[in-house]
């Protein structure tokens, strides 16, 4: 994975000539290229089979309709109207509908060669016309050609082909059309056809790649002419929702800090800390070995967060959510009718299912989608387990900057041994306040005690605490 | 609509073969169009005489026709009747490539080459 945030503007950024930009719609794709798409311009949209391509670009047209009513044109180069309607379908689509209320327009061109003889000199005006007819029918703003390199291998004389294709492009530009044009990865060129050569206001790279037979999808913005974009390499995740991209945040560490505190659910902790517990949005770390109680601390504080009306999503990436309840009501924390209740949201996925830009992803979904208060996610120790340590501190990175952005207040438990292991998280330097637990062998028994490495911005005891927790809960002896 | 038809009129004689419906997309009148035309025109007189229709429709005047017939290219020749369909584009000007597209067994052996 990519370090941290880098720009670069192609070009001159001439602020005088601004580009106007066409809103995609597609969650963080118009924050990494800062507006969307160039308006009137026609982009590219390159990958293999697979890669997504089609359904970027249909979601850019169907959220032209949906968001910024602006009707659009989808040409069909491959796909019969079956496959778009079944594949859209599951993306809550409903491009039959959409087509009803004549918001889009959709054309499927069939070019066979095997009935095709040519004879001498033609032009591509049919297929002028027949965009030039779509596109009135709707008054469309928004168009996509999925994907145009059909035509190459229709149709043999690439002179007139590429010829008319330079006049399609050139069409567009002076109709003011958004236009995406999606393409197949070539060997050695950008595009199998070369068509980077008359698409070049901008151009995107999709790449679904298998690494240890994880997929991850990742969206690169080759080009963008006279606009300034990131040129990382863009986890994204494809789900029911459509696309989502995890763009970085914020380049400079300027959050707000609040001054509000928030307790830790248990009082014994909020004390350590000086009475009052966490800092609203703060970063909080429960690291420690196995059996310590880990869990039920984050359990205790999703308990208080919920307790005070607040919404909580828990991420577990260990236990069942029965489990977790089960394990919970043991020591007197019930946490069901917060869930029945929607304050509390437990989302349990095995870490190795996925890798880890879409773990993030679709946590970063979750939370964009409830808004919460808080955000627990227990063990990330788990996740280091599925990748290599850096792509891991970069993950976390991008969801810490993320949820302190926003002002959420985070908790992660971590798996450890020993006491070693406290200054070795990737993620350290991120932590406001972090509680170690360690287990001690006390004559024949075994003692949990509890510290504080560190709480930024506010005085806390150094002692080191036993920690307790029976049926009664928590408590520090 | 331009709509031109052009039969050979009068020719009561039986037909041997099947009547061959002819299209004839252009987009405008342009020289390439008229010259396609001519050529069709042509073609038809020498080796469908008596057993062919020609339709010629322009798509300026008629866009939502492109479609049905999944024209792109202009001049686009289809062939409708007999099926299957078949199309040619371009301005027609090779006769041999026209009649391989149209399937047309060639007058040679009775009639005397030009």
């Amino acid at each position: 994975m990519k370090g941290d945030v880098s720009l670069q503007t192609d070009e001159s950024f001439n602020e005088k000539e601004f580009l106007e930009k066409s809103s995609t719609g597609i969650q963080g794709f118009d924050e990494v290229t800062f507006g969307g798409l160039p308006k009137g311009r026609p982009t590219i949209v390159i990958g293999g089979p697979g890669s997504g391509k089609t359904l970027f670009a249909m979601e850019f047209l169907v959220n032209g309709v949906r968001m910024f009513n602006e009707p659009g044109v989808f040409v069909a180069f491959e796909e019969t109207e079956q496959d778009l309607r079944k594949n859209t379908a599951s993306l809550g689509f409903e491009i039959g509908k959409l087509v009803e209320e004549k918001k889009l327009f959709v054309d499927y061109i069939r070019i066979e060669r095997s009935e095709i003889e040519e004879t001498g000199e033609y032009d591509l005006q049919g297929l002028f016309v027949r965009l030039g007819f779509a596109i009135d029918s709707v008054g469309a703003k928004r168009i996509v050609l999925d994907t145009i390199e059909s035509m190459f291998s229709g149709l043999s004389n690439e002179l007139i082909l590429r010829a008319e294709l330079r006049r399609l492009f050139g069409w567009l530009k002076e109709k003011g059309m958004t236009a995406v044009i999606t393409a197949e990865k070539g060997t050695g060129t950008l595009t199998r056809y070369g068509l980077e050569e008359y698409v070049s206001d901008c151009v995107i790279v999709l790449d679904h790649r298998m690494t240890s037979q994880i997929s991850t999808r990742r969206l690169r913005i080759v080009k963008y002419r006279g606009s300034m974009h990131g040129t990382n390499e863009y986890p994204f995740i494809i789900d029911n929702k459509g696309f989502q991209l995890m763009p970085i945040t914020s380049a400079a560490l300027d959050y707000s800090v609040p001054k509000t505190r928030f307790t830790t659910g248990v009082a014994a902790l909020d004390e350590m800390l000086g009475g009052q517990g966490f800092f609203k949005g703060s970063t909080i770390m429960v690291s420690g070995s196995p059996g310590t109680g880990k869990t039920s601390i984050a359990n205790a504080f999703a308990n208080a967060v919920c307790q005070n009306g607040d919404r909580c999503i828990y991420f577990a990436l260990e236990e069942s959510p029965k489990q977790i309840f089960r394990n919970m009501n043991s020591i007197g924390i019930n946490l069901e009718p917060y869930v029945t209740q929607g304050l509390l949201q437990v989302i349990s996925t095995r870490p190795t299912l996925y890798g880890l830009e879409t773990h993030l992803s679709i946590m970063l979904r979750h939370i964009e989608e409830t808004s919460p208060s808080a955000v627990i996610i227990d063990p990330i120790s788990n996740l280091i387990n599925v990748a290599e340590e850096s792509d891991v501190k970069s993950m976390l990175t991008r969801m810490i900057d993320y949820l302190k952005t926003k002002q959420i207040t985070s908790l992660f438990t971590s798996l450890i041994s020993g006491d070693n292991g406290a200054n070795k998280s990737p993620i350290s330097s991120w932590i406001d306040t972090w509680f170690l637990l360690n287990a001690r062998q006390v004559d024949s028994e075994f003692a949990t005690t509890i510290r504080i490495v560190k709480s930024r911005g506010m005085p806390h005891t150094k002692r080191i605490r036993e920690l307790e927790i029976s049926d009664k809960g928590i408590s520090i002896k | 609509m331009f709509l031109f038809q052009l039969e050979n009129g009068g020719a009561k004689k039986e037909v041997e073969n099947q009547v061959y419906n002819l299209r004839l997309y252009v987009a405008g009148q342009t020289p390439k169009s008229i010259e396609a035309f001519e050529n069709l025109k042509k073609i038809a007189e020498e080796h469908l005489k008596g057993r062919y229709t020609i339709e010629v429709i322009d798509l300026l005047k008629n866009p939502q026709l492109a479609h049905g017939d999944q024209i792109l290219a202009t001049p686009t020749l289809v062939r409708k009747l007999p099926p299957p369909i078949r199309k040619i584009i371009g301005d027609l000007s090779n006769k041999e490539r026209v009649l391989v597209g149209l399937d047309i067994q060639p007058k040679k052996k009775e009639s005397p080459e030009d």
